[in-house]
């Protein structure tokens, strides 16, 4: 739904903030996670992730989310699936080259961006290739075992 | 221009102090020079003597060739083959990689096998996307960006691994190139866009088409503020225009031109449109010259490429020089 997509990043400020406080809660959880198991919990948190983060942000669930970075637009509506920037395609009225009717999502990412607060730094980061390996598994859990540097994957 | 340490005609030069790549492009914009740079039309044909012909209109008027891959995601010759080619005559090639048909396996591969072919600049792209071109129906591959095939490319030539970290035995020396799109939305983004690009290894840019001289201009001063001309060697994309209504349709049909109406209206009201084309052309060069951070043109005569010679001669942007070309 790219009213609820538009809408998210309308309130990118908002959605960023409750993320952090999502992440510190999840973080705080970490010893109860790696008793249980990272593994056996990854399905359940995938599948939550891919109703919220599908509703708020047609999120594609590459597992590698990038939207504190990307000014709350997922980087995977980009038909090109750009994780680092606008191309140069992007039309005059901001729409996207490939689809005519979509703005760009770069062009709502740079919105978003600057919504949040500081944007030039996270946006300027350089977000490796996608691993493709991780599609469908828990961005959310991930986060929080790089947050309390636990092994990644 | 004969470069003192220059080995056989056509070889790859000595690799100066400061310098990445062995190849006469990097030491013409290093040296300080107004480079001039040209695309190559790739042809539709596996006959050699058709790149060979298409290179020699080039021939004393510009610095590096671009070999496009597959531009407008239509298919031509390769960008490798026709490197291949021209490099073996001599040719300073600028190797250009999309990330639309190609996965990270691949491209890293073809970065191996054109650098050991001679080949001592690459342009990364993003790509233009399928739908534009003659293959519709093919699947974009877009594994890689052009941001992370520069860093991975760069990290090819400066830690000497693959993406994957395995070592690799002898390094590409490849002087390393990106696009830039000063017209596109969002406008305030552009500059830190370059800047992203130079972090990820841009050492050369290559513009988008400039017809809207103000704009550029806007865009070279917030680089200039940046510092990132100081950084990164700018050329600004030029090109002549066939007729007013050739320019109304690559508005409307190609993505990421933007052609201003005075353009149009300048063309539309000219005898000879195509005479207009080259002259409006010759203009853009003159002024892009005069901007501060501009160290040289990308001409893109799509099926003009004949027109280039003039393009060059009267704007005298090479000064006194004589690029490189073979039989010279």
């Amino acid at each position: 739904m790219k009213r609820v997509r538009y809408w998210s990043v309308k309130n990118a400020r908002g959605l960023h903030w409750a993320y952090q406080g999502l992440e510190a809660c999840l973080a705080v959880l970490h010893p109860i996670f790696m008793r249980l198991g990272y593994r056996r919990l990854d399905r359940g948190f995938a599948a939550v992730e891919k109703l919220l983060k599908g509703f708020l942000f047609d999120s594609q669930s590459c597992g590698q989310c990038t939207l504190s970075e990307t000014g709350m637009a997922c980087p995977m509506n980009c038909p090109k699936s750009l994780r680092n920037g606008p191309c140069g395609g992007v039309r005059a009225n901001g729409n996207c080259e490939i689809e005519p009717d979509m703005v760009c999502v770069w062009v709502t990412s740079w919105q978003g961006s600057q919504r949040i607060g500081s944007p030039v730094s996270a946006i300027q980061v350089i977000q490796t290739p996608v691993d493709v390996r991780l599609k469908g598994s828990s961005a959310w859990l991930r986060a929080v075992r790089k947050r309390m540097g636990a092994s990644e994957i | 221009m004969i470069f003192d340490d220059e080995p056989i005609a056509g070889e790859n030069l000595p690799i100066l102090p400061g310098h990445c790549s062995p190849g006469r492009f990097e030491r013409v914009l290093r040296a300080g020079h107004f480079a001039v740079t040209a695309e190559i039309a790739p042809p539709d044909s596996a006959d050699p003597h058709d790149v060979y012909e298409r290179a020699a209109l080039f021939d004393g008027y510009v610095d590096a060739i671009n070999a496009t891959d597959g531009s407008g995601a239509n298919c031509h010759m390769s960008s490798v083959g026709m490197c291949a080619l021209l490099t073996r005559l001599g040719y300073s090639m600028i190797m250009q990689i999309s990330c639309r048909d190609r996965n990270r396996i691949a491209i890293q591969g073809d970065v191996l096998g054109a650098s050991a072919m001679g080949v001592s600049n690459i342009l990364c792209l993003t790509g233009d996307g399928v739908q534009s071109g003659d293959h519709p129906q093919a699947k974009p591959v877009f594994d890689m960006d052009c941001m992370t095939s520069l860093q991975m490319i760069s990290g090819m030539r400066d830690k000497g691994e693959f993406l994957s970290g395995r070592k690799i035995s002898s390094r590409p020396q490849v002087f390393l190139g990106a696009a830039a799109n000063p017209f596109a939305p969002p406008l305030d983004y552009r500059p830190l866009r370059l800047a992203k690009k130079v972090a990820a290894g841009a050492q050369f840019i290559q513009t988008q088409y400039c017809f809207d001289i103000d704009r550029l201009k806007t865009y070279m001063s917030e680089i200039r503020d940046m510092g990132l001309d100081k950084k990164v060697f700018i050329l600004a994309g030029v090109g002549p225009l066939a007729s007013a209504k050739s320019a109304e349709w690559i508005r409307n049909n190609v993505a990421g031109v933007h052609i201003p109406d005075n353009i149009i209206k300048r063309l539309a009201g000219a005898n000879d449109q195509r005479q207009e084309g080259v002259n409006i052309c010759i203009d853009m060069v003159n002024q892009v010259k005069e901007i501060e951070g501009v160290s040289g043109a990308h001409i893109m005569a799509y099926r003009q490429e004949e027109r280039i010679a003039e393009i060059v001669e009267k704007t005298k942007v090479l000064g006194d020089r004589a690029p490189w070309h073979p039989n010279r």
